[in-house]
């Protein structure tokens, strides 16, 4: 099967610090893949990268066929639409209400009649359980429910392709696992490819297809939910496992403070 | 030296490249209005606009005028308390009218417009930056530059030349009644000789003097919001900047075209 979404050699830098060395990822239509891995990793730098909002130092990212990050902005607006995104702040627009949020994309790309977007709209927010709040603004919404505004919103022009950054963070365990239902539930209905940036290790393993993991700016590991739980790589264990890698690592830390200890002695 | 030298390097290559963003920004803006105009451009980008002209111009209406009102006087009052000792009291009117609607009407207006919304175009961008909304519309498909700046820059245009002409008034009306009040000269021939020593170029001229600063301070206001960088705490430096770029840049423009209406315009 042609992949959806191919990452070749994905190199990207700010200011001369190299945050994703060389990475190669492919991902099937219907699948959902999680990127998971530890704050600073490289996780949300690589997604910014499949929705095309950056541009790497070399490399590629191909999208349903076309080249994100070399094609014209023409060409980037075209595939944009199959892509839906929900932020990990939602990004909702606080000057319009939670209706209006998720009928933009419809006004603005469609000339479909008010009365029909009203509708569709009315549907998207039914999908995500907020059939009844679409009045309101997003201010006035709880965290759990501005997410779900925010994946109504992404799921407004039918997208294949659907991507959330953090969907659970900051949100309590029982919300959490609403909207891992609520993916799930995406999934089976409307067979879209789903990816999902996360360190929320229940989540993961919940709607994962396959799980790519990332440490340092490189993939540690990419493959099922079984392959990753049984993974013997020492930064996958720790991450499972919730062992902090500056206390794996206190023998060194000691061997560092001998070192300075006798750096000053001789010194003296 | 070296130091200073490498200082002062950075210092011009920094300016010249906010000059180039003002630039790219402004001709992108321009090519991106056509969607913000009634009839021709999207119903919704014209809402947008509508709602930002009443924020722009009908909101700073009051203090906008009020201003005015308060410098009218005072302009009248240090004016006649000079003149008065040469027996030339009657050139009051003719330095209030032609100082307000020349000078001090566009100026005193952009300062305000400058405060008021160049500063919320920076917070309100800027916040969107923050919380990726701007981010949200680029994956939507949507230009920021058509979605956010196009109606505030459209409305400015509007607003501020209709702001420049009540501030003007205000500030005539000020003068006429300081006139009132200390040579009990009637409103009427107050206005008779207002129009006497107003001339349509010196509208003119005001009038291109506040589309000069509308333009300014919309771009400045943007711009600072667009170049947020980091947390919230970056969003109030970028106010604070807008505020001060855009006066210091209004008054620099203001010296420029006053130079080139005194030597190109002549009575």
């Amino acid at each position: 099967m042609t992949p959806i979404i191919s990452i070749h050699d994905l190199v990207v830098e700010y200011d001369g610090r190299r945050i994703l060395h060389g990475l190669n990822l492919e991902i099937e239509p219907g699948e959902t893949m999680v990127l998971l891995g530890g704050s600073g990793s490289g996780k949300s730098t690589l997604l910014r990268q499949i929705i095309g909002l950056e541009r790497p130092k070399s490399g590629s990212v191909t999208v349903k066929g076309v080249d994100i990050t070399h094609c014209s902005p023409a060409e980037l607006k075209k595939v944009r639409p199959s892509i839906g995104v929900a932020f990990q702040s939602a990004a909702l627009f606080n000057s319009l209400s939670v209706e209006d949020n998720v009928a933009l994309p419809l006004r603005e790309h469609t000339k479909l009649a008010p009365s029909i977007i009203d509708l569709m709209v009315w549907m998207k927010l039914a999908v995500v359980g907020l059939g009844e709040f679409g009045k309101l603004l997003p201010q006035e919404l709880s965290g759990g429910m501005k997410k779900r505004g925010a994946v109504a919103r992404a799921l407004a022009l039918d997208p294949e392709i659907l991507v959330l950054d953090e969907p659970s963070a900051g949100l309590d365990p029982i919300v959490a696992a609403e909207l891992d239902e609520l993916i799930l539930l995406l999934k089976q209905a409307f067979h879209m490819t789903v990816i999902v940036v996360t360190h929320e290790l229940p989540s993961a393993f919940r709607i994962a297809d396959r799980i790519a993991m990332l440490h340092q700016g490189k993939f540690i590991t990419v493959g099922t939910k079984d392959e990753v739980r049984t993974s013997q790589d020492p930064h996958v264990r720790h991450f499972l496992d919730r062992i902090p890698e500056q206390l794996a690592n206190a023998t060194s830390v000691a061997a560092h403070f001998e070192k300075y200890l006798h750096s000053q002695e001789t010194n003296q | 030296m070296a130091n200073i030298l490498e200082s002062v390097g950075n210092r011009t290559i920094n300016e010249l490249d906010y000059v180039g963003s003002l630039n790219i920004q402004l001709w992108s803006t321009l090519r991106a209005m056509k969607t913000a105009l009634p009839l021709i451009g999207n119903r919704y980008r014209w809402q947008a606009t509508v709602q930002q002209i009443l924020q722009i111009g009908y909101e700073a209406l009051p203090m906008v005028s009020l201003m005015a009102i308060c410098t009218g006087f005072i302009l009248a009052m240090q004016g006649a308390s000079e003149l008065r000792r040469f027996g030339a009291l009657n050139y009051v009117i003719d330095l209030v009218a032609v100082g307000f609607t020349r000078e001090l009407g566009p100026l005193l207006t952009a300062i305000a417009v400058s405060g008021r919304s160049g500063s919320a175009f920076a917070a309100e961008i800027g916040t969107m930056k923050v919380t990726e909304e701007l981010d949200s519309l680029r994956v939507m498909a949507l230009e920021p530059v058509e979605f956010v700046l196009a109606p505030k820059y459209l409305a400015a245009l509007i607003s501020v030349p209709c702001l420049t002409v009540i501030s003007t008034l205000s500030g005539i009306v000020a003068g006429g009644l300081f006139m009132f009040f200390s040579t009990r000269l009637a409103p009427l021939v107050y206005f008779r000789y207002v129009l006497e020593s107003v001339f349509l170029r010196d509208v003119i001229t005001g009038l291109i003097k506040s589309v000069a600063f509308a333009t300014i301070i919309a771009h400045v206001g943007c711009l600072e919001g667009f170049r947020v960088r980091g947390g919230p705490d970056s969003v109030g430096r970028s106010t604070t900047s807008a505020v001060v770029k855009s006066t210091f840049l209004v008054i620099v423009a203001d010296a420029i075209f006053t130079t080139i209406f005194y030597f190109t315009v002549r009575p």
